[in-house]
C-alpha cells in the first residue's frame, strides 16, 4: 500500500485513493505512424527492476492524474509531479541521482526543454 | 509411567484466578477451568494431553507450546453460526460455557481409525501423493481424489452464517511497537518520552512477554514501564492485538479481539487494525525450536519454555516427572520451576559436553541431577510419555540408561520472531554464534523515503538476554540438528520436524537426495512449514537438516519467504461490515421507490439496480417482459433511464476533443441536434455508444452507457490531463443531476401533448433536441429511440423525476401506459438490430465488425482507434461480422453458442465460424431472433449454420438482416 503525495492538492494519498495508470512519458503515435512505432507506443512498456516513471490519478480526491518517479523494488518514491511534463522535471532527476548514482536518463536533455511545459 | 493427579497444582498460577470457575465442554465431556485459563491449560488442568491427531498418520497430539507458535493443540470451537474449526487452544481464552471438540480423528480422539496411516507411514514418505497418483488418469478422478478428500483437511468448515459482528478501523502513529513484552515497552517509553505519537500492539491479553515468567523482579520492571506509559496521552496501548502482517510504506495490519467467544458481550467480535506508521519497531520475541530425537512427538513432549508456562502462569503441572533435554541454559529454568512446584526432575539432559554456567549451577545446587554430552535416544509411550532412553549425544543411540518420566521438557535453542521484519523485504542474517537467523540491520524494508522504516529489538533481534538485567550471562547454546549426532535411519524416520503434517527428519534427507536443493522446493515436496502454524515451529530445524544432507552451510539453503498473515485471520475480519447490504454501495434513481411498489423484479446494472421487468399478478418475468413488449409497440410505456451516463463537455476545444473521442464527428453537429456515437480505445476495439447532443455553440452532452458512465469521464479526463492539457475543454459528470424517462410507443406524442408545456413537439423532428417546461418541470426532451417506437427521452432535475413519472402513469392511464424494464428494451433494440455494448462487444470487437462504418468518418484525419483500427487483421475480411440469425425450430438458441465450421482445429476441438451475441425471443414477431458474428456473414445470407448444443443436439439457424422489425424505420414517426 504506497503513499503517493498528489502534486495537485498535496495530499499524501494513499495507494486505495489512487487509479493506477502504467508507464508515463508515452508519446502518442496517431495515424501516421509506423507499425514499429505503433506497436511500440501500444504495447512496449520498459517494466524496469529500479527506477521508473508511472501514472497515478488521484481517483478519490481531486481526481487529477499526475506522474510519479519510484523505485519497483526498494519502492521508494523520488518524487511526483504533475501530469503536463513531457519528460521528468529536473529536481526529479536530481532526487532520483542522489539516491542511484548510475541512474541514467534515456532520454536528452535539448529535447526535454525544447518541449517542457507551459505552466 | 503413568500420568497421575493432582494437575492443577495447589500454589501459582500468575494469570489465573482461582476463585472463578469456567464450566466448559470437550468431546462432550463436562470439565472445569479457571479464569485466566487458556483452553489449552484448562485441558491440562484436566488431565488431558491429548487434543489431537496428525494431518497424515493421525498420530495422538498434545499441545507443544503455549503460544502462537501451537502445531497440534487445534480444536474446533462453539456451534452453528459461531462453529470455528482450527483453534489453537493455547491462544484461546477459556470462557464459561464454551463447547470444543477435537478434530481430524475418527470415531473418537481416543481411537481413531485413519491412525491406520501411522502403521502404514513407511509407504507414505515425502512426495507418496506426487508419486502415487499420477496414473493412470481416470483413477484420480474417481478413486484417488473423493478419497482423499474425504480424509483431507483438518477441522470442517461452517456451514452456517456467522452471526457476529465485525469491524475495521484506521490508525496513524509515529512509531507502532509490536509486542509489549520488556523490549517493546522500552522502546516504546523511549520514543514516547520523545512526545512522538506511539502505539503498541500485544497479542496476548496480558503485557510482559516472557519476563515476568523468567525473571525475578521481571512483573515490577514491567509494571514500571506500564505505568510510566499509561500516563501519557501520546501513547496508545492495545492487547489481544496480533500485527499480522507489515506491508508497504509503513502499512501494518492487526487484529483486535475484542469479544472473542464471548458472543454475549454485545461488542464487535474482532477489529482489523489498518494502522500506517511512521515507523515500526518489531518487539516479537522469539520462539523456541524442539529437538529431533526418536518419538519426540509423543503427547507429553512439550517446548521447555511452554512447560514452565503452564507451571508458573497457569499453575499446571503437565506432568509429575518433569525431565529436561536441552542445548542451552534457558531450559533449566524450567527444572527449577518445576522443582520450586514440588514437581519432580528426574534428569536434565544436556546436549552440550559441559555446563558450568549460573543456571546448570544453580540447578545441581538444588539437587537436580545433569546430564551432559547426553541426548536421547528414544522417546517411550503411545498416547503419552512414560519413558525416555538416553544416550550419548555423538553417538548413534545406543541406550545408555531409561528414566521413567511423563512430560519431557526440550529446548533446541530459540528463534527470533522475523516474519514482519520479512513480510517487507527485511533481510536475514545467519548468526553462527547463537545458531539463528536474526534480522540484518543493514538490511531493513525501507519506507517512501528510501530508508529503513523498521527497527528490531529484543529477542527478535537475538538479544536473549534482554530481560535478564543484572542476572549473570548464559552460557553458549550448541547447535543440535539430529539427536544423537550420528542417529541411524530408523531414529532418524521417528524424528518430528512438522508435527501437524508429519514432517520428519528422514522426509526432508530423501527430497534432498531426489535432488530438491531449493528450500522452497522441498517445502512443497514434503509439505514441512505448510501447516495451519507455518512451519513456526519446524522452520528452522528443517532448513539446518536440508542443509546437512545438501552438505552446505545454512545460510546458503536460506529460509522459505515469510508471508503474512502471522496467525490464521478469519475472512470475517477482512471483510468486516463490507457484507451484506453494507458489501458495496447500492446506486438507486429518484424513481427507484415507485418500481419497487409497483412489483419490479431488479437487476444489477453496475452498482445500479433496474428494474428487469414489472411481473403483475401470477406473471413470470418472461410473461411480463412479453406484455411489456407488446404494450410500448402497440401504445406507450415508459422506461426509467435516468441510470443513462450523461457526461456535459464544454469548452472552445470542446468539439475538438469530441472529434478525437468519437469515431465521428461531432464538431459539425448543429446545436439543438443529436448525433450516435462510437467510442473506442486506443486499440481499436469498440468500448462505449452513445447519443450525443449539441447543447451550445461551445457545450456538449455526452450520453453513456449506464456502466460507462464513471469510466467514460475518467476516460475523458485521462486524456484531457494527459494528452491535450493545452486544450479548453471542461468535463462534468451530471449523471444522478438529472433523472431521464423514456416515453415510446406510437401514443407517445398523445401522452406528452395532454401535458401543458413550452415545448411544440409537433415541430421536433427526429434526433433532434429542446428544451422548455413540461407539466410546470423543467425539461430537456430528446427525440431518440432505442426501441424503434416515436419515443422521447424528457431529463428533469433528479429531484423531480418521480413527479413526472407519476404524471404520465396518471394521464395515461387510459392510453395503456405500461412501465417496461430493462428485458423489453433489450428485446426491442435485437428487434431493430440495435448493437449493445458487452452484448455484441467484447473488449476485441471493432465498429467495422458490427456493420457500423456509417459511423465512423473518413474524413477526420484522426480519433482515437484510429490508427489501430488500420492493423491488418483490423481490416481482414476473415473477420466475424454481425448478421442477424433465425432459429429454423422454434427454440431460442441460447447466447454465446457456437456456429461450427469443417474440420477441428490443433487441440481436436470443432472448428467454429462464429457465435450467437445476444438471443430473445421476440414477442413482436411471435418467433426467436438472434444476432451473431460470423466470418464473412454478411455476404452470407440465406445460409444455415449450425449450432451443436452441451446435451449433443444441434440447432440450426439461417443467416439473416440483423434488423428484423421495421427496416425502413417508419415506426420512429408514430
Ligand atoms: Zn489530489
Amino acid at each position: 500500500m504506497l503513499i503517493l503525495t498528489c502534486p495537485y492538492c498535496g495530499v499524501q494519498a494513499e495507494e486505495t485513493e489512487l487509479h493506477p495508470g502504467g508507464e508515463a512519458h508515452l508519446k502518442r503515435v496517431g495515424p501516421d505512424g509506423s507499425d514499429e512505432d505503433f506497436e511500440a507506443y501500444l504495447f512496449a512498456r520498459k517494466n524496469p527492476k529500479g527506477v521508473h516513471f508511472e501514472r497515478w490519478r488521484h481517483a478519490y480526491g481531486c481526481g487529477k492524474w499526475f506522474l510519479a518517479a519510484r523505485c519497483t523494488a526498494s519502492l521508494q518514491v523520488f518524487g511526483t509531479y504533475k501530469a503536463q511534463n513531457p519528460y521528468p522535471p529536473a529536481e526529479i532527476v536530481d532526487a532520483i541521482r542522489a539516491h542511484r548514482p548510475d541512474w541514467q536518463p534515456d532520454w536528452t536533455v535539448q529535447h526535454a526543454q525544447a518541449e517542457s511545459p507551459a505552466e | 509411567m503413568t500420568r497421575t493427579p493432582p494437575f492443577r497444582l495447589a500454589q501459582g498460577g500468575r494469570l489465573i484466578d482461582r476463585a472463578f470457575q469456567l464450566p466448559f465442554r470437550f468431546d462432550g465431556r463436562h470439565l472445569r477451568g479457571v479464569a485466566g485459563d487458556t483452553l489449552a491449560s484448562a485441558l491440562l488442568a484436566n488431565g488431558q494431553m491429548l487434543m489431537g491427531r496428525s494431518f497424515k498418520y493421525h498420530r495422538p497430539r498434545g499441545p507443544i507450546a503455549s503460544g502462537a507458535e501451537e502445531p497440534n493443540a487445534l480444536l474446533s470451537l462453539g456451534q452453528g453460526g459461531r462453529f470455528e474449526p482450527n483453534q489453537r487452544a493455547t491462544t484461546t481464552p477459556l470462557v464459561a460455557g464454551m463447547v470444543t471438540r477435537s478434530q481430524n480423528c475418527w470415531p473418537s480422539l481416543d481411537n481413531d481409525l485413519m491412525a491406520v496411516n501411522d502403521w502404514l507411514s513407511p509407504l507414505f514418505p515425502a512426495g507418496f501423493y506426487y508419486k502415487t497418483f499420477i496414473h493412470p488418469r481416470p483413477f484420480w478422478k474417481h478413486l484417488f481424489e473423493p478419497v482423499i478428500r474425504r480424509s483431507a483437511g483438518l477441522g470442517a468448515a461452517p456451514t452456517d452464517a456467522d452471526p457476529d459482528r465485525y469491524e475495521q478501523a484506521y490508525a496513524f502513529a509515529d512509531l507502532v511497537v509490536v509486542g509489549g513484552g520488556i523490549a517493546g515497552l522500552t522502546a516504546a517509553r523511549d520514543a514516547a518520552a520523545s512526545g512522538q505519537r506511539v502505539i503498541v500492539l500485544e497479542q496476548a491479553p496480558h503485557w510482559g512477554g516472557r519476563t515476568p515468567t523468567d525473571h525475578p523482579g521481571g512483573q515490577a520492571a514491567i509494571d514500571a514501564l506500564l505505568a510510566d506509559l499509561s500516563g501519557r496521552a501520546n501513547v496508545t496501548l492495545r492487547r489481544n492485538t496480533m500485527a499480522t502482517g507489515l506491508y508497504d510504506h509503513g502499512y501494518l495490519i492487526a487484529r483486535e479481539a475484542i469479544a472473542d467467544h464471548d458472543p454475549n458481550a454485545g461488542l464487535p467480535r474482532q477489529r482489523l487494525w489498518r494502522i500506517r506508521a511512521g515507523h515500526v519497531v518489531t518487539a516479537t520475541g522469539a520462539l523456541e525450536r524442539p529437538l529431533s530425537f526418536a518419538c519426540n512427538d509423543v503427547p507429553g513432549v512439550m517446548l521447555a519454555s511452554a512447560v514452565r508456562d503452564f507451571i508458573i502462569d497457569y499453575g499446571v503441572a503437565p506432568g509429575q516427572s518433569i525431565l529436561v533435554v536441552t542445548n542451552n541454559d534457558d531450559a533449566y529454568r524450567t527444572a527449577l520451576a518445576a522443582r520450586a512446584a514440588g514437581l519432580d526432575v528426574p534428569a536434565i539432559i544436556d546436549a552440550r559436553p559441559l555446563a558450568d554456567g549460573a543456571l546448570p549451577q544453580a540447578a545441581r545446587a538444588a539437587g537436580i541431577r545433569v546430564l551432559t554430552g547426553t541426548g536421547i535416544a528414544k522417546v517411550k509411550g503411545g498416547k503419552h510419555v512414560e519413558a525416555a532412553a538416553l544416550c550419548d549425544q555423538s553417538g548413534d543411540g545406543r541406550v545408555l540408561e531409561t528414566i521413567a518420566c511423563d512430560v519431557i521438557a526440550m529446548s533446541g535453542g530459540w528463534s527470533p520472531v522475523v516474519h514482519l521484519w520479512s513480510h517487507c523485504g527485511g533481510k536475514l542474517l545467519w548468526d553462527d554464534q547463537a545458531a539463528m537467523f536474526r534480522p540484518d540491520p543493514d538490511r531493513p524494508p525501507l519506507g517512501a523515503d528510501g530508508k529503513g522504516n523498521v527497527t528490531v529489538t529484543g529477542a527478535a533481534n537475538g538479544d536473549l538476554a534482554c530481560a535478564g538485567g543484572l542476572e549473570q550471562p548464559e552460557g553458549a547454546t550448541m547447535p543440535v540438528w539430529v539427536m544423537p549426532a550420528r542417529a541411524p535411519y530408523r531414529l532418524r524416520a521417528k524424528m518430528w520436524l512438522d508435527f501437524q503434517n508429519d514432517v520428519k527428519v528422514s522426509d526432508v534427507e530423501l527430497a534432498a537426495r531426489e535432488g530438491y536443493a531449493s528450500v522452497e522446493h522441498t517445502k512443497r515436496y514434503t509439505t514441512l512449514g505448510m501447516a495451519t502454524d507455518q512451519g513456526k515451529v519446524s522452520n528452522i530445524n528443517g532448513l539446518a537438516i536440508l542443509s546437512a544432507a545438501l552438505d552446505q552451510p545454512i545460510p546458503q539453503t536460506g529460509t522459505t519467504t515469510f508471508r503474512p498473515p502471522y496467525t490464521p485471520l478469519t475472512l470475517a475480519t477482512i471483510a468486516a461490515e463490507a457484507r451484506g447490504e453494507a458489501f458495496q454501495p447500492l446506486r438507486k434513481t429518484p424513481i427507484h421507490g415507485w418500481h419497487e411498489t409497483h412489483g419490479a423484479s431488479f437487476e444489477p446494472v453496475g452498482q445500479w439496480r433496474r428494474p428487469y421487468c414489472y411481473p403483475q399478478g401470477a406473471e413470470d418475468r418472461h410473461a411480463a417482459v412479453n406484455r411489456e413488449i407488446l404494450a410500448v409497440r402497440g401504445g406507450v410505456g415508459t422506461l426509467d433511464a435516468s441510470t443513462l451516463g450523461k457526461i456535459l463537455v464544454k469548452g472552445p476545444d470542446a468539439g475538438r476533443f469530441l472529434d478525437m473521442l468519437y469515431t465521428n464527428m461531432m464538431s459539425t453537429l448543429p446545436v439543438g441536434k443529436c448525433r450516435y456515437g462510437l467510442m473506442c480505445n486506443e486499440n481499436g476495439f469498440l468500448m462505449d455508444d452513445g447519443v450525443v447532443a449539441r447543447l451550445s455553440e461551445d457545450s456538449w452532452l455526452c450520453h453513456t452507457t449506464t456502466g460507462g458512465a464513471e469510466r467514460i469521464h475518467g476516460h475523458m479526463e485521462d486524456w484531457l490531463q494527459c494528452e491535450w492539457w493545452d486544450w479548453k475543454v471542461y468535463t462534468a459528470n451530471l449523471t444522478e443531476q438529472f433523472a431521464q424517462i423514456a416515453v415510446a410507443g406510437p401514443k407517445a406524442r398523445a401522452l406528452l401533448e395532454r401535458l401543458p408545456g413550452t415545448i411544440d413537439l409537433a415541430a421536433l423532428p427526429f434526433m433532434h433536441w429542446a428544451e422548455g417546461e413540461l407539466a410546470g418541470i423543467p425539461a430537456c426532451i430528446f427525440r431518440i429511440s432505442f426501441s424503434g417506437e416515436l419515443s422521447y427521452e424528457i431529463a428533469v432535475p433528479a429531484g423531480r423525476g418521480l413527479e413526472l413519472w407519476q404524471i404520465l402513469h396518471r394521464e395515461g392511464r387510459d392510453l395503456g401506459i405500461t412501465a417496461y424494464g430493462t428485458e423489453a428494451m433489450h428485446v426491442m433494440r435485437a428487434e431493430k438490430g440495435f448493437i449493445m455494448i458487452g452484448d455484441e462487444t467484447d473488449g476485441t470487437i471493432i465498429p467495422q465488425d458490427l456493420g457500423l462504418d456509417w459511423a465512423i468518418s473518413k474524413k477526420k484525419p484522426d480519433y482515437i482507434g484510429k490508427r489501430a483500427q488500420q492493423r491488418p487483421h483490423m481490416t481482414d475480411a476473415n473477420r466475424w461480422k454481425l448478421v442477424g440469425i433465425e432459429s429454423l425450430s422454434n427454440k431460442v438458441i441460447p447466447d454465446g453458442a457456437h456456429a461450427v465450421a469443417p474440420g477441428r482445429n490443433a487441440n481436436g476441438q470443432r472448428n467454429v465460424q462464429g457465435r450467437i451475441t445476444s438471443s430473445y425471443h421476440s414477442p413482436t414477431l411471435g418467433k426467436p431472433i438472434a444476432m451473431a458474428l460470423v466470418r464473412h456473414g454478411p455476404s452470407r445470407m440465406g445460409e444455415v449454420l449450425d449450432f451443436p448444443m452441451p446435451s449433443g443436439d444441434v440447432m440450426q439457424g439461417r443467416i439473416c438482416d440483423p434488423v428484423f422489425y421495421d427496416k425502413e424505420g417508419s415506426r420512429l414517426n408514430g
